[in-house]
């Protein structure tokens, strides 16, 4: 029983130890000097601390609030408001199936259900080995390649129950994986790292998986005077060239 | 029905025309196709003129709200001795909503290059742009398109003329819709709890640190340097008079070819569809929104309602963010609204009372109804939650919170009527999945783009 269940104050959360202190404190003080007033880097400060434990820590917070001159009081006001912070370790591979409307219907609703049967795991639980956790998200802006499903925080478009399973399998499995929209999977915390600011310095990272899918694409070819796919054509499909009349 | 124009007379590629050559994303490319020619005339000009000419270009804010870009610019005071800021929102959340995410992905420098034309234009040294933190992908290409544009010069020391630095920092928010609320942007760029502020004051005379900033959507600044480019009356060549320009449409949900069309304001749902394939085989057409869930759905009557400013305002909706999301006969319009409103408490900051308890009472009332024990009476407490909640609550999540309930009473009363009557869902969801109809189903849709 914790603490604060017999009603005590909670003791102050232990600090990182003194290398990992000195490394973390290195990074915070690049990613405050990005911003005129040193509170702006408070969000990517606590992407820094979930990049290196997969969760905000009572010590995560209480790092933040050192580099900051807040109260922890502050911080885990902040912390506590956007999702993407996590309470409890994630997976090493973070899996996000986007239940809102469009995606539901069109199948999102079903993919999560069976992902959940398959691992055997609840919404926001992580699977005994520590190497998937599941999340139903929000609309992740890529609507238009529903259903979509995130791992890491990269885009899977065009996901089905099966393509779903086989996934996580793989993803259990160690072996490599791509998305459709984003680079080779790297893990949670290496992923929360490049979201507290610092590029991702794999090799050939930023060009991988081209422009964009079909959808993205759709309207440029369209009008370049290619048929779409399923369209009565009284064009000829010519990639990547001027519009050939049929 | 078939459209009497040729898809090409229709659509009007810019922003996304350079997005199926090699390596998009990159400087190169980006100048290949005339990138930062904008910014090099906007420097020739006085600033002023810069945004006289964007506010006679007609451009207006693809944010949501359609506020003219070049008259907000104009609201920054000048000489005030204050640091001005640049803020622009790429938090994009709203449901349905998929331009801005798919545009930085495939060409990161126009946004740059908008930035820079526009902190020219209103003063500013400091750039930030709010990223939404789930698209990691597009954070990857922002942060090696910025690193391009400080090697190339356009940004940093200088940047902007002798002792006139621009510095862009890039910010990856942390998941909340609430933050594409400008002002609650803001407090979350400051570092605290994504919550909207009072306004007055406005962003441009108390926004970031309590100075002047302007705040716009990606598209927005993506569109000024094809203005500076190629001018205000090409600009104006295009869409209607008083929505102009070129926008990037999103077709989304249960059509043959959904995706990214850009067009001149004004297109049509019915145009669209005619050129893009339609429906998926077999179905028709149920209820679509016009921009985002917050604003109020549409059915097939409203088929022909040109999508600008204008046109969908007086058909009762909003354009919004261009979000066309589509649904056919197979979706239960009650579930797709309880799914919305989930997401509407779910995202609620909790600020202010109408907004963070009406809509975890809606949620109760349409979960309900959707489970079929809804009881007589329900549909008009829906409605008295929704009403005092729209135009009640402090920011417009609230109001949009109050959009597909209302609308989708208006239109479908009688479906949420028989969920009452029969203590059911008459509908299966199986049938509107993506797979229900496979056989039919075309592969494009999981075809995948790989350019080297
Ligand atoms: C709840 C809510 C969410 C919003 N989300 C976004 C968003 O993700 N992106 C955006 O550009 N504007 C969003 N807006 C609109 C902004 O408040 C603001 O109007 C816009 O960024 C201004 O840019 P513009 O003038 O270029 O359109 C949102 C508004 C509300 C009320
Ligand atoms: S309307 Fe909702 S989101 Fe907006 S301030 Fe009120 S509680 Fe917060
Ligand atoms: S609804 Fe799933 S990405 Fe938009």
């Amino acid at each position: 029983m914790s603490s604060t269940e017999l009603g005590l104050p909670a003791l102050p959360a232990k600090p990182y130890p003194p290398d990992v202190e000195r490394r973390l404190a290195a990074d915070a003080a690049e990613l405050i000097a990005r911003y005129p007033h040193s509170r702006s880097a408070l969000l990517p400060l606590l992407h820094l601390v979930q990049a290196e434990e997969g969760f905000v820590s009572a010590t995560g917070i209480r790092f933040c609030a050192e580099q900051l001159d807040l109260t922890t009081a502050e911080v885990t006001a902040v912390a506590t408001f956007y999702t993407m912070y996590r309470r409890r370790p994630a997976g090493e591979y973070h899996v996000g199936v986007c239940t809102n409307t469009l995606c539901a219907v069109l199948g999102g609703d079903q993919i999560f259900d069976e992902l959940k049967q398959h691992l055997e795991i609840e919404n926001n639980r992580t699977t005994e080995d520590g190497a998937v956790s599941i999340e139903r998200i929000e609309c992740n802006a890529a609507c238009d390649y529903a259903p979509v499903v995130m791992v890491n925080w990269e885009f899977f478009d065009n996901q089905t129950p099966e393509s779903a399973r086989e996934l996580v399998d793989r993803l259990r499995a160690g072996e490599e994986v791509r998305p459709t929209r984003g680079a080779k999977l790297c893990s949670f915390k290496e992923t929360s790292r490049i979201l507290a600011g610092f590029a991702d310095e794999r090799e050939g990272a930023v060009d991988e998986s081209g422009a964009g899918g079909a959808p993205s694409l759709a309207g440029l070819r369209l009008a370049k005077g290619e048929a779409l796919p399923g369209t009565p054509g009284a064009k000829v499909v010519s990639p990547r060239q001027e519009g050939t009349e049929a | 029905m078939t459209s009497a124009e040729p898809a090409e007379k229709l659509l009007s590629p810019v922003l996304s025309a350079s997005w199926d050559d090699r390596r998009p994303w990159t400087l190169d490319t980006y100048r290949r196709h005339g990138g930062y020619d904008g910014l090099r005339t906007a420097l020739t000009m006085a600033p002023d003129d810069v945004i006289a000419l964007v506010k006679e270009s007609g451009l207006r804010g693809r944010g949501g709200a359609g506020f003219p870009t070049g008259l907000k610019w104009q609201f920054i005071p000048q000489n005030d001795g204050k640091p001005h800021y640049l803020v622009v929102n790429a938090d994009e959340s709203e449901p349905g909503t998929c331009k801005d995410i798919p545009l930085l992905f495939a060409n990161p420098h126009s946004l740059i290059e908008g930035m820079a034309i526009a902190s020219w234009a209103i003063r500013c040294n400091h750039a930030f742009i709010y990223l939404r933190g789930e698209v990691v992908p597009v954070l990857r290409r922002l942060q090696a398109a910025v690193a391009e544009a400080y090697a190339a010069g356009f940004l940093g020391k200088d940047a902007l003329g002798e002792g006139n630095d621009l510095d862009i920092t890039v910010h990856a928010g942390a998941g909340a819709y609430i933050c594409g609320e400008e002002t609650a942007l803001l407090d979350s760029l400051e570092g605290r709890r994504g919550q909207p502020r009072l306004r007055p004051p406005f962003p441009a005379v108390a926004g970031l640190y309590a100075c002047p900033t302007v705040v716009n959507n990606v598209e927005s600044i993506a569109s000024v340097p094809p203005i500076l480019a190629r001018g205000k009356d090409w600009f104006k060549s295009l869409g209607t008079e008083k929505s102009p320009g070129f926008t990037l449409y999103s077709l989304s949900g249960h059509v043959t070819n959904p995706g990214q069309y850009e067009a001149p304001l004004g297109i049509t749902l019915r145009q669209l569809l005619d050129i893009t394939g339609g429906i998926r085989a077999g179905h028709r057409l149920k209820f679509w929104t016009p921009g985002g869930s917050s604003t109020p759905m549409f059915t097939d009557e409203h088929l022909d309602v040109p999508l600008d400013y204008e046109g969908v305002g007086a058909a009762g909706s909003m354009l919004g963010t261009k979000a066309l999301q589509v649904f056919d006969e197979t979706t239960c319009v009650v579930r797709a609204v309880t799914r919305w409103t989930e997401f509407y408490a779910h995202e609620s900051c909790g600020k202010c009372t109408p907004c963070r308890e009406g809509t975890y009472w809606l949620v109760q009332l349409l979960k309900r109804i959707e489970a079929g024990q809804g009881v007589p009476g329900d549909l008009e407490k829906l409605l008295d939650i929704a009403d005092n909640i729209n135009g009640k609550s402090f920011c417009a999540l609230g109001d949009g919170a109050a959009s597909p309930i209302v609308s989708s009473l208006q239109h479908f009363r009688a479906e949420y009527e028989q969920h009452i009557n029969e203590h059911r869902c008459p509908f299966d969801p199986a049938a509107s999945t993506v797979w229900a109809d496979r056989a039919s189903v075309h592969e494009s849709a999981t075809e995948r783009e790989v350019h080297a």
